[in-house]
């Protein structure tokens, strides 16, 4: 019975899931709510100078095979990462922009968190605004998820914290000055005015790494993938906000 | 790579005041922060913001090192007549922008 208690207080009920949205300001959320106060909106207006413009040695633009993103991209990001046969692997929506920028466009990768690679995230993730989460998990997409979740429970770094503890088990108190949310990933890329910058998951997830003083993983890295994997079939479900604003 | 995303309504009555909403693209560095290594990050900010409605200077600001990145400006301004208006920023490194919108005013 105290078994069955513990693991019942590991994961947070469905009925109690609760966006990082929840948790702003009044002010904040008037910023991320008008799209003219939206700074995420500049990376997502400058994604679509992106998508039209032909590049690589191929000479083709996103929109060439694509057209239009509002049609095309529309839910895709909802469902990253997904399993590329290519890599045999998930992989997360920056890792397909630029394999389509390496294969198709033939055009060197973008670096991670770098402007171009951030507004083509943020002109793709904004076409799913206001959709449920939608990450299926196939048979093949199993020990991934699996990986993410041994990842998100295990204690690490010298402050010897898992991401549960304070995610699952702490949500809504106070860390310092800050209400600890329940880390679901409605919003990615997002702006974060501590950042003064649009970001994305894994820039956030490597924060928390510094902050629990564990090594992070480097950008790309399977392990971090593996746990966006995690948080999104965790927040499966919840409405998509991206790009969001967060504090 | 400078963006800009300006909010005006299209149309108004005349006499009536209309808020207008600016936002622009821009780091925004201080000059006061450094690199790992010691050496001073140059300052590069917007210096000025102006706002003219069929020529005539309606609003204006000063921006200095403690506004933030991407500087969301909102002013208000009385509909007199149907025309353009014309935002410009200007700053550090030759940084200038200028972007306009049309308003009807009945």
């Amino acid at each position: 019975m105290a078994i069955a208690v513990s693991v019942a207080a590991g994961e947070i009920a469905s009925s109690d899931r609760r966006s990082g949205y929840d948790f702003m300001s009044r002010e904040t959320r008037a910023m991320q709510d008008d799209d003219t106060a939206n700074p995420g909106m500049l990376w997502v207006l400058e994604g679509g100078t992106l998508w039209e413009k032909k590049t690589g040695a191929a000479g083709r633009a996103c929109a060439d095979c694509h057209g239009d993103p509002r049609a095309s991209m529309k839910g895709v990001a909802a469902r990253y990462p997904a399993f590329d046969a290519g890599k045999g692997r998930p992989v997360g929506l920056e890792q397909r922009i630029n394999v389509c920028r390496t294969d198709r466009q033939e055009a060197p990768a973008l670096a991670y968190e770098s402007r171009e690679l951030l507004a083509l995230t943020a002109l793709v993730a904004r076409q799913s605004r206001g959709l449920p989460i939608d990450i299926a998990i196939a048979a093949r997409m199993r020990p991934f998820l699996a990986a993410g979740r041994a990842t998100f429970h295990r204690r690490q770094g010298q402050l010897n914290l898992a991401c549960a503890q304070c995610h699952d088990d702490n949500w809504g108190r106070q860390l310092a000055g800050n209400v600890i949310p329940q880390a679901h990933p409605t919003g990615y890329p997002l702006y974060r005015l501590e950042w003064q910058s649009l970001g994305s998951l894994q820039r956030r997830l490597r924060n928390c790494f510094v902050g629990i003083r564990a090594e992070p993983y480097d950008y790309g890295a399977p392990e971090l993938v593996d746990l966006e994997l995690y948080l999104m079939w965790r927040a499966r479900g919840m409405t998509m906000d991206a790009p969001a604003v967060r504090p | 790579m400078a963006s800009a995303l300006i909010n005006v309504p299209p149309r108004a009555k005349r006499g009536e005041i209309i808020e207008i909403k600016t936002l622009i693209s821009h780091t925004m560095e201080t000059g006061f922060r450094r690199t790992q290594l010691g050496a001073v990050i140059p300052r590069d900010i917007i210096r000025r913001f102006v706002c003219t409605y069929n020529g005539t200077e309606v609003f204006s600001a000063d921006l200095h090192p403690a506004i933030a990145a991407n500087p969301f400006i909102v002013f208000s301004t009385m509909a007199i007549e149907s025309g353009t208006l014309v935002f410009s920023w200007t700053g550090d490194n030759g940084f200038s922008v200028t972007e306009s919108a049309a308003i009807s005013v009945e």
